[in-house]
């Protein structure tokens, strides 16, 4: 077996505030292949982006990865000089980022900005970085890649954005591409083709995508392994056909029955009762206990991890998976 | 041309103020005790009743306070400001005599105080929260803080009675001489306290404005975009950050034109320059209307041309201007 591409162990970056420490990621290991379209779902605010965020090496003050390890081809990201880390970013590990409308500085013109993106990791000429940003737009699906170079982001929509900021991405050939949630301000049948675009893209050059979603359905099309997030930690993850099919934690349970395709028709959508926990105090056992329906006395306990084959679980009381 | 044509509609829409501004100027002066004629026969050491009736007709005193209104809206219109007594010359003529030091002034401490709120700005947002951020702001405090006049007054002693290494006061040494570049220099050392004076105050307020505008473009999802593209810190702040965050100081100076010529009135008294501020002060105690009136005219000229400039160097830096008018 070869190492994998990205190796992530016992991950926490934590936010002090002034409220206490908010554990936004806290005690996150996975691993990914080359290759591979890893899915990240969970609802607002369960430590998605940190995460993301913490793979790059861009978590804003006062937040900070204060343990774990990120093996990225070989090396430890965690504690890599910043200079090291910066060369890496961009040209091996690229980030597509949430909004759309924020993404692209306002007062740069497209080109300038994608310039500036091959200018950090290659000595290029204006007009050959120029060149090289046209040509990956045009494999994004922009008509007239060429002559959009020179437009400014407000005059492009929300989906030519994310296409740029994807092209952004793609300009280095990086091995793992961070997507986080990067078609959830679109509408729907932009997103749907963005999706097709973002996989077509990454199979055809062997790039690694973490597809980051709080919808398990965008997931299920995209992805071939899903991690399942709740209050900073990874709660269930295995291959997404399985996963979908027969959830193992209560919780991903519960974020299916609130799909709208999973609705019996004439019934109303389950959302699941009751609000994410403060990260700032969070329970010793399970985080989901006080929304779960299978709780109980041992669920005050850490939850033991449940493997079955290649899939995993966190819960006192699994559900079981179809045979 | 959206930029250009933008401006100058911008330009148009001064014109009323300009308007309100000359009418109103007009009116408050009325109600000053005296007018040109009292100062002027003062001046002589008095006269009969006779000579002030003549002096009035002669300078079109005499007729109602709204027909000497129309009269010199109507000049105005072809650019004659009229004459003034006081300096048996006319108007136009004292004033442009008078304009080259104020604007060398304004340009140099504007360029001064911009130039070094910036960097410090900069500065004292890279460094949010440490040392040479708490010692720049500290510092911006202070300036901020002490009144103008005082501040010349201490610089004249220090650099000029003291270490003699400076002028105390004038446009330039009569004394020398000096042609061409030797005389460019002469003047350039003359306006450097001047320009400090005038400067410093600004150079506060600019390094508040542009820390509080980096701290908070910096936040911006871009900023992280471009870190996560790859680029090195430098080059985050040079090419993202640094234009967005000049905006707001670009907005700043044709807010502050004004303000910048009423504070060269003091520090023209306080270095004894020759420029429109010292010339309104002599107007003023001199009752010499016209003058007056033609440096209020001037002035408003000078803050609508700099707000002119402004205009398009905003919309120059900032593409979504242009594009939505
Ligand atoms: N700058 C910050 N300061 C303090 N806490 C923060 C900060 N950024 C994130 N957090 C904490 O981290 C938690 C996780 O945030 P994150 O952005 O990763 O959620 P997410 O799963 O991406 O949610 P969403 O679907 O809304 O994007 C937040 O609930 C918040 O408590
Ligand atoms: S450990 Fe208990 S509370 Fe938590 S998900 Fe499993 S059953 Fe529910
Ligand atoms: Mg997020």
């Amino acid at each position: 077996m070869t190492a994998p591409l990205l190796s992530v162990r016992d991950l926490r970056t934590h936010f002090m505030t002034r409220a206490g420490v908010a554990k936004a990621v806290d005690g996150v290991s996975f691993d990914l292949a080359a290759g591979e379209i890893l899915g990240l779902v969970g609802e607002s605010g369960s430590g998605k982006s940190v995460t993301g965020f913490s793979l790059l090496g861009l978590v804003d003050p006062p937040g900070r990865i204060v343990g774990g390890s990120i093996r990225f081809q070989g090396r430890e990201l965690v504690g890599m000089p910043p200079a090291a880390l910066r060369a890496l970013r961009g040209r091996h590990l690229a980030m597509v980022f949430q909004d759309p409308q924020a993404t692209l500085n306002p007062v740069l013109t497209i080109g300038a900005q994608m310039a500036l993106a091959v200018q950090a990791h290659e000595r290029a000429s204006d007009r050959a970085a120029l060149d090289r940003a046209a040509a990956v737009l045009a494999r994004v699906g922009i008509p007239e890649a060429a002559r959009r170079l020179s437009a400014y982001p407000h005059e492009f929509s929300g989906g030519m954005r994310q296409r740029v900021a994807i092209a952004t991405a793609l300009l280095h050939g990086p091995a793992l591409i961070v997507a986080d949630e990067p078609t959830t301000a679109l509408d729907v049948s932009i997103q749907a083709q963005i999706l097709a675009k973002m996989k077509a893209l990454a199979a055809e050059s062997g790039t690694a995508l973490i597809w980051i979603s709080h919808d398990l359905a965008t997931v299920s099309s995209l992805a071939d392994r899903v991690l399942v997030m709740y209050a900073g930690r990874i709660v269930e993850s295995g291959p997404v056909g399985a996963v979908l099919r027969a959830p193992l934690h209560p919780y991903t349970r519960g974020l299916l029955d609130s799909l709208p395709a999973m609705a019996t028709p004439g019934e109303k959508l389950r959302q699941i009762p009751g609000a994410a926990p403060s990260l700032l105090a969070l329970p010793a056992g399970c985080a989901f206990a006080p929304r779960c329906p299978r709780a109980d006395a041992a669920c005050a306990a850490p939850p033991p991890e449940v493997a079955q084959g290649s899939r995993r679980a966190a819960c006192h009381h699994p559900l079981e998976a179809a045979a | 041309m959206r930029i250009l044509r933008l401006a100058l509609r911008r330009l148009a829409a001064s014109l009323p103020t300009l308007l309100l501004i000359l009418m109103g100027m007009f009116l408050l002066l009325q109600l000053a005790p005296g007018d040109t004629v009292d100062a002027l026969m003062a001046q002589m050491g008095g006269g009969d009743a006779a000579l002030a009736e003549e002096l009035r007709r002669f300078y079109g005193l005499d007729v109602g306070i709204a027909a000497q209104l129309w009269r010199y809206l109507t000049r105005l219109v072809t650019l004659d400001l009229g004459f003034s007594a006081i300096y048996g010359k006319p108007v136009a003529t004292v004033i442009l005599e008078r304009l080259p030091p104020t604007i060398l002034l304004m340009v140099s401490a504007l360029s001064f105080a911009f130039f070094f709120g910036l960097v410090l700005g900069v500065l004292a947002a890279r460094r949010v929260n440490r040392w040479p951020d708490t010692l720049i702001s500290t510092l911006g405090l202070v300036f901020y803080a002490t009144p103008s006049f005082w501040f010349g007054l201490m610089a004249i002693v220090l650099f000029s009675v003291y270490l003699q290494w400076l002028p105390a006061g004038g446009f330039y040494d009569i004394t020398m001489g000096y042609t061409g570049i030797a005389a460019m220099l002469d003047i350039a050392r003359h306006l450097v306290l001047p320009t400090l004076t005038l400067g410093l105050i600004f150079l506060a307020i600019y390094l508040r404005i542009m820390r509080a505008s980096m701290l908070e473009v910096l936040s911006l999802d871009f900023v992280r975009t471009a870190r996560a593209k790859g680029l090195t810190e430098t080059r985050v702040v040079a090419r993202h950050v640094l234009r967005n965050a000049m905006l707001p100081m670009v907005t700043l100076i044709g807010l502050q034109a004004g303000t910048m010529l009423g504070g060269s009135v003091v520090v023209e008294s306080v270095f004894a320059l020759p420029g429109l501020g010292r010339l309104a002060y002599e107007s003023v105690v001199q009752r010499d209307l016209n003058t007056l009136l033609g440096i209020v005219f001037v002035s408003a000229l000078l803050v609508i041309a700099i707000n002119f400039v402004v205009d398009i160097l905003y919309a120059r830096l900032d593409p979504r201007i242009s594009a939505e008018s």
